[in-house]
């Protein structure tokens, strides 16, 4: 560490960080407050003309969302988007992490940029691809489900396959970023723990339980982690593919508050609803963590 | 041994399907208005054309869109790298009162959701003129809380020795950070100006709030607005899914190992 408490170090520490401060300050820490402070008003396009006209109505907004039947709609529709999509993400990545870590497989590089490919491209283009794979008609879907015997399904048309059509599209588009964690975690894991277990008759299946699963827990914890803080999140997917319907069947947080913050300018109204789900990311990142802490100890 | 032949196929197969939309992406891009909404989808255009390319460029001023998504992620790329690694310098190499609490302070907020920042945010930058300028996206994203830990981390592997020398040579502290502090950082700052551009590059959200006049698009929005309109021309639509991916492909194809090292990077957080 350079010197001490100095006065010329500390001003230039504070040269160095006064713009990444400053930004953060204004454009993120003040927002905050600001949107903290809105969600207790009744903020709406008459207050965007004169601020004046927003009021002060303490609470209001939070107890009009719990009786607001599309806002538990939106919660419901996220709910099952994190519910089902994070396990399928995560299996589906700590499948392709152990088939692709073994040993006898060939061109590992080739095939880990394949699977990566969909991670890195720009979310709202392929959600426009995928609209027409799941195209009832002529959407690649079908056709391959019409190979191996299934009848056409109108993936978004449909509200009981709407959510479904858009779990699939998040598994495709994300296993491969969690995919290299994993691969990086079981590298971690120690040769010779799977030789003793050889060695003792453990089977493979055996081997992956209880030596790759209990090795790999604080990285699935990561993974989770970042996994449903990013799906609670979901927007982009039904904005492009299904506005949220049919029947709001994909309408989630993110997308209605979207909707009433910008489309019809209740924005302390849309302010409750980030809370809201600030508060939720939170609530699970603590419960996560606890649950790890528990299993330490 | 079949257990080997086993695995190759099934990871063949997943690539398959992973890589199957692009691959039609691709192949409808290239087809005549309508082929691609035939049955059976195919993959290889019948007569393979540039038509829809040039549509997009001539008619629905692509090029604009393109020009908008570039200036908007480069400048967003150039600005948060000098800024970020201004204070994870300062953050990794001075000692001043409070240093460590600000810094937990600062990765404390890493938890909240942009989401939350967009209502007072979009009347703030109102307020300033901002809406439908590159300004709008941009003063969000000059800094960013999860650069500035990782230059710090990067940063701190820096031995004090090297700059007490520059220091006794009577280097200014600016002078040791550009004379020897960014070189040295040079792999974190490659990593994180692919995190950045590509982020920048695939954002949503913000851009669609914050452009709401059509010549101010970014690509993902302009392409999303296409869709309303132009559902129907599934050829078209797929050039311009395709021009709006290129360019992050490129630059990810031509950088992967920084990526994922960022990847890893990201992962051993907290």
């Amino acid at each position: 560490m350079i010197n001490t408490y100095s006065q010329s170090t500390r001003h230039s520490a504070y040269l160095f960080l006064t713009p990444a401060l400053t930004a953060i300050g204004v454009f993120f820490f003040l927002p905050v407050l600001a949107a903290l402070l809105m969600s207790f008003t009744d903020f709406d396009i008459y207050s965007l003309g004169d601020i004046k006209n927003a009021r002060f109505i303490a609470f209001r907004n939070y107890s009009q969302l719990l009786q607001d039947p599309l806002f538990w709609k939106a919660l419901k529709n996220t709910s099952y988007f994190v519910i089902i999509g994070v396990p399928l993400s995560i299996a589906t990545s700590l499948g392709t992490a152990v088939l692709l870590n073994s040993k006898l497989v060939k061109l590992k590089s080739l095939l880990r940029l394949a699977y990566f490919i969909p991670v890195i491209t720009t979310l709202v283009a392929v959600a426009v691809v995928w609209r027409y794979i799941y195209h009832p008609r002529f959407g690649l879907m079908n056709y391959l489900l019409e190979l191996i015997g299934i009848n056409a399904i109108d993936w978004l048309g449909d509200p009981h396959w709407s959510m479904p059509a858009l779990i699939i599209l998040a598994v495709w588009k994300n296993f491969g970023y969690n995919m290299i964690i994993f691969i990086a975690g079981l590298q971690n894991i120690p040769l010779e723990l799977y030789e003793a277990a050889r060695i003792d008759g453990a089977s493979r299946w055996q081997q992956f339980r209880t030596i790759t699963l209990p090795m790999l827990a604080p990285t699935t914890l990561f993974i989770t982690i970042i996994t449903v803080i990013g799906y609670f999140q979901f927007f982009a997917e039904p904005y492009v593919m299904t506005r949220g319907g049919p029947l709001n069947s994909t309408l989630s947080i993110v997308l209605y508050m979207y909707r009433e913050g910008f489309h019809s300018w209740k924005m302390g109204y849309s302010a409750a609803i980030a809370f809201i789900l600030f508060f939720i990311v939170f609530l699970i990142t603590l419960l996560q963590l606890r649950l790890q802490k528990a299993r330490v100890v | 041994m079949p257990s080997k032949i086993a695995i190759h196929i099934v990871l063949i197969i997943i690539a398959l399907l992973t890589l199957a939309p692009f691959l039609w992406m691709v192949g409808a891009s290239f087809m005549a208005t309508g082929e691609a909404g035939t049955y059976p989808p195919h993959f290889i255009p019948r007569s393979p054309t540039l038509d829809h390319y040039s549509g997009l460029f001539t008619g629905l001023q692509l090029g604009r869109y393109l020009l908008n998504s570039i200036i908007v992620s480069l400048s967003i790329t150039g600005i948060s790298l000098l800024v970020n690694s201004m204070a994870g310098y300062a953050f990794a190499k001075f000692s001043f009162p409070g240093r460590n609490r600000l810094f937990r302070l600062l990765i404390s907020t890493m938890i909240i959701p942009g989401q939350v920042t967009m209502m007072p945010l979009f009347l703030m930058l109102n307020r300033l003129g901002l809406v439908n300028t590159y300004w709008g996206i941009i003063i969000p994203g000059m800094a960013s809380i999860f650069g500035i830990f990782l230059f710090r981390q990067y940063v701190m592997s820096i031995p004090d020795s090297l700059i007490e020398a520059a220091r006794i040579d009577g280097a200014s502290d600016w002078r040791i950070y550009c004379t020897i502090i960014l070189p040295l950082c040079k792999p974190i700052l490659v990593t994180l100006a692919i995190f950045t551009f590509m982020g920048a590059w695939n954002d949503f959200l913000w851009p669609l709030i914050i452009m709401t006049r059509d010549s101010m698009y970014t690509l993902p929005v302009a392409l999303a607005n296409l869709m309303g309109e132009h559902t129907q021309d599934t050829e078209m639509m797929m050039a311009g899914a395709v021009l709006t991916i290129l360019p992050v492909l490129v630059v990810f194809l031509a950088l992967q190992k920084y990526y994922i090292k960022g990847i890893m990077l990201g992962s051993v957080k907290e």
